[in-house]
């Protein structure tokens, strides 16, 4: 039964698909110019981040339009604002595809988000660029993952703390915001400190609510947890809002990094703007990408946003860096494939290799996911972060983790012959884990 | 590491039997000019090391600078200079004397990289160089690096500091330093239980986590005292931890109830469902930003009295904002508290939207004044500055606002129209500017609420959005319409709340907080204190 549903919504859908691509084509030969999405939220606790990259974004399609456009078009921008409200994510990106007849859509932050919005782009067969770190376990076909894996943050972080370098660490906090990001990320990592030898005993795991904003219990336990003889650090996935207030309270009770270093992940320069960050020296954050990085690319790309923006004082961060990535491979896809159409496009991005910020070159993997290099960036009087370590070469996204007992056997080629996000190598069949 | 350390140790204690007067700045010179050619972090502690062996106090001008990140290398020369930021350019200083020697654009010098490792190792280097320096406060940040990094060839030069030591509570923390020392030497056993004894007298976490070491790394009677020890500890920090959760309640509680005193006045008093409570709160918030701005930029001095400055502004914004609210919304909605719960929550949207319109949607940054910086400590218990200062705050908030309404004309006004409306207007009162100015009076509390959530909380447009769901809650919880019962509310949600955030955790503490609370409600309706009288039904 279920079987023979899904065949005729496949039908229909197929044939929506094309009555689609038939009524649209005309329409777009009509104007001169090829649309493209921008799902950021503008409103709603979300704005705080995502307005930055909608601007971004505003300002890559207008230097690419300056080189004259693509395909001998120009490009438009289509701006709408899901207001942080994930159901509206997806009713949105929905008037984007079928109303607007976006090309691609360039947006979301939040996991969340991204949940909401995958089955309009698969229904819908539209492209997707997703720019933020995730804590992936996912692959889809119409979506370009250009923000970092677990892999290429979270691991490579812990593993600077535990080395020499990073001060030997033997004890751990993971103290994250109570969501599916943070959650499965000290999962993954949980079980990665587990497989190098780390006691269940010295790894506390504490979870907090959106926008946490009184921190002194949890600060108190950290600063006990890290008089056991051992030397502590803490990972953090505190997302947002709550990192203003935690930071202030480990300011407050001196809690040095010398001590007990912190580790975040969600931290950029865009959040610590609100922040007085000298009592802060030495925290660290995992990135892809710091503003701070001394190459040609990002010198000018930095100088273009403050021109742009019209204020020297905003700071760059490393959502927009995969922005900037994601947004050339598409327009260099296009090139290639010689059209917008969405189809011959996802097969024309796999393989194609643009210059990143970090004087290197991002690839696009079989697996929709990019190569990055890792950086380990210590906080500085300045708000800025300095680099203290970086991965000798390109780390390639690995979307499902070899430290979770049901995705360690999961694959992900999006090529023909497999095309598939969930290939299961221990069974040799599509489909397993992330079917729907 | 430790081998490495305790060779420069004793080189540091025999250059200085050898030469009293010190290495000569030549030779200073010469290892400070290899920070030039250190190419990676531990060729850098390798020099750091070099350098704290010399023993001579020069060197912390080069380090102290090192540890701030202000130690460069010029690319022409690849001489060491400290540097210091004037304006575009970067003014040079000679690392030893600290005279100016130059300038220098940002792209002409190399910044030293230094990471954590690197800052700890100049920490304990620093340590054992300001054993003998004047100031107590050095002596004191001496003795407690080296209590936290104990290493045996620490001992002597304690030892010496000891005996020349004058002040009593300094002295006794260069003995609890030279005991953890002790602890990880080779002197005999009775040493050793000395040395457990005097730092188990300490008591802190420090002094725990440098038992636990030793209780892992020895055997025999020492290990049977570290246990002792540590048992001790633990039953004296248990006691500090309740005293804790205690504390960190009343300071919640005094976060809540500055949040919510100013909605005790407009839903407690008056019986507003006022949603854009919280955008008050934000636009206090923000009122304090922008003085910090003008005084940041044209008077630093008054720094510190920012906050002062901003009170008054923040309550005269917010209660205009709420005059103009009541006047052109809210009186045409009274007894229709559907309508006005909708209109009040697309008011608090609008003020959220124009403040992210005007000011943009990232955090804005509001310091801290020296005065709310930090913290100090009752026995083991840290209190911090700006939590205290909060308290004080809330407490003296809630005071005037008893004032007002108690003893005014004013409050006897808005007291009588609560109570019973057509009859207050029928001795003469008018009501509707009562009711204007009791709302603009509650915007404004909310207003000055701001200024002192700015001191903990980020200045963002959502910043109300996160006390509006507490507020009510305090103030249904406490009694409507009873200014005692939100102080009461207030201060028991806090301790509630904090005593079962460790073990419940905070996220399932704040769902138990929820759950009593909707009990209590379905016992008592009314609250802790309900107000009694005839008009209170209607």
């Amino acid at each position: 039964m279920r079987g023979s549903f899904s065949t005729i919504t496949k039908m229909f859908s197929a044939g929506a698909v094309t009555a689609g691509l038939l009524m649209s084509v005309p329409a777009r030969a009509a104007d001169d110019t090829i649309k493209v999405g921008i799902l950021h939220s503008l409103s709603g606790t979300m704005a705080i981040s995502e307005t930055t990259l909608k601007d971004a974004m505003l300002m890559l399609i207008e230097e690419q339009n300056a080189k004259g456009g693509l395909l001998g078009k120009k490009l438009e921008a289509v701006v709408v604002d899901p207001a942080s409200n994930w159901p509206l994510f997806a009713e949105k990106a929905r008037e984007l595809v079928s109303k607007d007849n976006v090309a691609a859509v360039f947006g979301c932050w939040t996991s969340v988000s991204r949940k909401s919005v995958l089955p309009v782009f698969s229904e819908l067969d539209n492209i997707l660029f997703y720019p933020v770190q995730y804590e992936g376990e996912e692959s889809e076909r119409n979506v370009f993952y250009t923000g970092a894996a677990p892999n290429q943050q979270a691991i490579p972080a812990v593993d600077y703390l535990m080395s020499e370098d990073g001060g030997s660490v033997k004890r751990w906090v993971l103290e994250g915001t109570d969501y599916v990001y943070p959650r499965t990320t000290n999962k993954i990592l949980e079980a990665y400190l587990k497989a190098k030898g780390v006691a269940a005993e010295d790894i506390m795991v504490n979870y907090t609510p959106f926008g946490f904003s009184d921190w002194q219990t949890e600060v108190a336990a950290i600063k006990k947890f890290g008089s056991a003889g051992k030397k502590t650090a803490v990972v953090s996935t505190v997302n947002g809002d709550a990192n203003v207030p935690f930071y202030k309270e480990l300011g407050n009770q001196g809690i040095k990094a010398e001590d007990i270093p912190v580790m975040a992940f969600s931290v950029g320069e865009e959040e610590l703007a609100g922040l007085d960050t000298a009592p802060l020296v030495g925290h660290l954050a995992a990135w892809n990408y710091f503003q701070s990085i001394d190459t040609p690319e990002n010198a000018k790309f930095i100088a273009d946003w403050h021109k742009f923006i019209k204020n020297d004082k905003r700071t760059t961060n490393d959502p927009m860096e995969a922005h900037y990535v994601g947004f050339n491979m598409w327009v260099k896809a296009v090139e290639k494939a010689g059209t917008t159409d969405p189809d011959k496009v996802i097969d024309a991005v796999v393989g194609v290799s643009v210059p990143n910020l970090t004087g290197g070159y991002s690839t696009m993997m079989p697996n929709h996911h990019i190569t990055k290099p890792v950086l380990i960036g210590e906080i500085q009087a300045d708000g800025q972060f300095e680099t203290v370590s970086q991965t000798s070469g390109l780390v390639m996204g690995d979307e499902w983790s070899d430290y979770l007992a049901d995705s360690k056997d999961l694959i992900s080629d999006w090529r023909a012959p497999l095309s598939c996000g969930n290939f299961n190598v221990a069974t040799g069949k599509c489909g397993g884990k992330g079917t729907n | 590491m430790i081998l490495t350390r305790a060779i420069g140790l004793t080189l540091l204690l025999l250059l200085g039997m050898l030469s009293p007067s010190n290495a000569a700045e030549a030779d200073l010179r010469a290892i400070i000019a290899k920070f030039a050619t250190a190419s990676n972090f531990s060729a850098t502690e390798a020099v750091v090391r070099e350098l704290a062996a010399t023993g001579d106090t020069a060197v912390e001008r080069p380090l102290g600078a090192l540890a701030e990140g202000d130690l460069y290398v010029r690319k022409a020369d690849s001489l060491v200079f400290i540097g210091k930021a004037a304006g575009g350019s970067v003014e040079l200083l000679d690392p030893l004397s600290g005279e100016k020697s130059g300038d220098a654009a940002k792209s002409e010098i190399t910044k030293i990289k230094v990471n954590n490792t690197l800052r700890r190792a100049v920490r304990d280097a620093l340590g054992t160089l300001t054993l003998g320096a004047k100031d107590p406060a050095a002596r004191i940040a001496a003795a407690d690096t080296m209590f936290k990094t104990p290493d045996a060839t620490n001992i002597e030069p304690l030892d010496a500091a000891i005996a020349s030591e004058t002040v009593a509570s300094v002295k006794a923390l260069l003995e609890q330093a030279r005991a953890a020392s002790v602890l990880v030497s080779d002197r005999p056993e009775a040493d050793k239980l000395a040395a457990v004894a005097l730092i188990g007298g300490r008591g802190d976490r420090n002094a725990l986590s440098l038992l636990t070491a030793v209780e892992a790394n020895s055997e025999g009677a020492v290990k049977d005292a570290a246990t002792a020890a540590i048992a001790n500890i633990n039953s004296t920090l248990a006691l500090w931890d309740a005293g804790q959760n205690i504390w960190y309640g009343i300071s919640l509680g005094s976060v809540l109830l500055l949040a919510a005193i100013g909605l005790a006045i407009t839903f407690g008093v008056m019986g507003v469902i006022n949603m854009a409570h919280g955008e008050m709160v934000m636009l206090g918030a923000y009122t304090t930003f922008v003085v910090q701005e003008v005084i940041r930029n044209s008077f630093p001095g008054l720094f510190d009295w920012s906050l002062v400055i901003a009170l008054p502004l923040a309550f005269s914004v917010a209660a205009l904002v709420g005059l103009v609210i009541e006047r052109g919304v809210i009186r045409f909605l009274y007894g229709r508290p559907l309508e006005t719960l909708l209109a009040t929550w697309g008011v608090s949207l609008i003020l959220q939207q124009a403040v992210r319109t005007i000011f943009g949607p990232t955090n804005q940054e509001v310091g801290n004044p020296s005065w709310m910086s930090g913290s100090f400590y009752i026995g083991q218990l840290a209190v911090t500055w700006n939590r205290l200062w909060i308290l004080v705050f809330a407490l003296g908030v809630f005071a005037v606002l008893l004032y007002v309404m108690k003893r005014t004309p004013w409050g006897l006004q808005m007291r009588a129209v609560t109570a019973n409306r057509r009859m207050a207007a029928s001795m003469g009162i008018r009501t509707p500017w009562v009711d204007a100015l009791t709302f603009a009076l509650g915007s404004g509390i909310a207003g000055i609420a701001g200024v002192a959530l700015s001191q903990i909380d980020n200045v963002s447009p959502n910043l109300g959005r996160g006390y509006i769901i507490d507020s009510f809650m305090v103030v249904v919880f406490g009694g409507v319409g009873n200014l005692w019962g939100t102080l009461v509310g207030a201060f028991s949600l806090g301790i509630v709340n904090k005593f079962l955030e460790p073990y419940a955790g905070a996220v399932l503490g704040k769902i138990v907080v929820l759950v009593l609370i909707i009990l209590f409600i379905q016992k008592r309706p009314r609250g802790l204190f309900a107000l009694k009288g005839r008009s209170v039904e209607a």
